[in-house]
């Protein structure tokens, strides 16, 4: 899975927007991303974001808007506009509601790591957030690039997030606690903790359908 | 002192920093970071962190000063300030930080004021000794050597 990720990346070039208040995690996630192989552009509100996207009518595109965005991984707790709200409007924009979104936050509340999720969010981060965290992401961005329509897409994600999960040695230490409602086991040992999440998630949507 | 005893001192007094509950392991991922292509990282970030929290401890003083006091934001100022002790790895401030916000919830003036006298003693010894820290490092490059893992 790592192999398969950095040939993929040689070849294609993420540009992430990393959205974040604190002057201290804009350059950590930077370094993160950079170190990941991405291309990065750091803001630091939910305003800010909107006018590089093109998104704020009342500015303008500034000018700003000729890199594609391929993923926008934002702070939750930001004062003006919260990483919750900026994911809302991106999710309900039609040019940009096909952008993967990733939420990071310091607190660790299964009701906001819910209705994230619900919002359409990829993954809820825990902050600090470490490499391994980034490089799972980015390979899960890499996979989603490579599957065609909305439905397959979420069937092969977890279908590799399977195969991660088991073939994984580096585990994420993103302490996310299982729902209780969950249908799994709840073992905050496994490898890779963000799985259940995932599977919670897809379950949810399985269930649906 | 030569280059190995600079060394020695360097790892001898890192490992104490950790064993003291003064840093954590998001410490060690920052350093982990570092490479020739930004080999000032490290520094660059703890700076910022400097900068920010001084300004949030000044915010505070000012805050428990007034008559009427704002624990809406002083909460979300002491949030700042823990995640960004959080993402450097600053474990006692940030420790401190999170019984500072327990005391804003419930607008407990003493409790707060108690807690920004501790997270201003506790930062200043982060900095003093993260300083320290950096100038050995500093020296053992000045004397032609590497920083050891």
């Amino acid at each position: 899975m790592e192999v398969a990720g950095e040939v993929l990346a040689s070849e294609f070039q993420l540009h992430v927007l990393a959205v974040d208040d604190s002057h201290v995690d804009r350059k950590v996630i930077e370094k993160l991303l950079k170190i990941s192989s991405c291309k990065v552009t750091t803001v630091e509100s939910g305003a800010r974001a909107l006018q590089f996207l093109g998104l704020d009518e009342e500015k303008g595109s500034l000018g700003f808007n000729g890199l594609k965005v391929n993923l926008i991984m934002t702070d939750y707790s930001m004062p003006g506009m919260t990483g919750y709200e900026l994911l809302k409007k991106i999710k309900r924009s039609s040019a940009f509601r096909e952008i993967p979104v990733v939420i990071m936050s310091s607190e660790n509340i299964l009701t906001r790591i819910d209705s994230c999720l619900e919002e359409g969010a990829e993954e809820f981060l825990v902050k600090p957030v470490k490499l391994s965290d980034v490089k799972r992401v980015m390979n899960d961005c890499i996979m989603r690039g490579e599957t065609e329509g909305n439905n397959r897409r979420r069937v092969d994600k977890r279908k590799f997030e399977d195969d991660n999960h088991a073939s994984s040695s580096s585990s994420s230490s993103s302490s996310i606690p299982s729902s209780p409602s969950s249908p799994l086991p709840s073992s905050p040992s496994t490898a890779a903790t963000s799985s259940p999440l995932h599977s919670l998630k897809r379950a949810k949507l399985r269930d649906h359908n | 002192m030569d280059l190995i005893q600079l060394q020695r001192q360097l790892v001898d007094y890192r490992t104490s920093l950790y064993h003291e509950g003064f840093l954590d392991e998001q410490f060690t991922q920052l350093q982990s970071l570092q490479d020739e292509n930004n080999p000032d990282f490290v520094v660059e970030v703890v700076s910022l962190f400097f900068e920010d929290s001084e300004r949030l401890l000044n915010e505070l003083s000012k805050a428990l000063e007034q008559q009427i006091i704002d624990f809406k934001r002083m909460d979300a100022q002491v949030h700042q300030l823990k995640g960004s002790s959080s993402s450097i790895g600053a474990h006692r401030v940030q420790k401190l930080c999170i019984v500072f916000r327990n005391y804003c919830e419930v607008h407990n003036v003493e409790g707060c004021l108690k807690c920004l006298q501790q997270v201003k003693h506790e930062y200043g010894i982060i900095k003093t000794k993260l300083e320290s820290m950096f100038q050995l490092e500093q020296q053992i490059l000045n004397a032609g050597g590497s920083i050891p893992v």
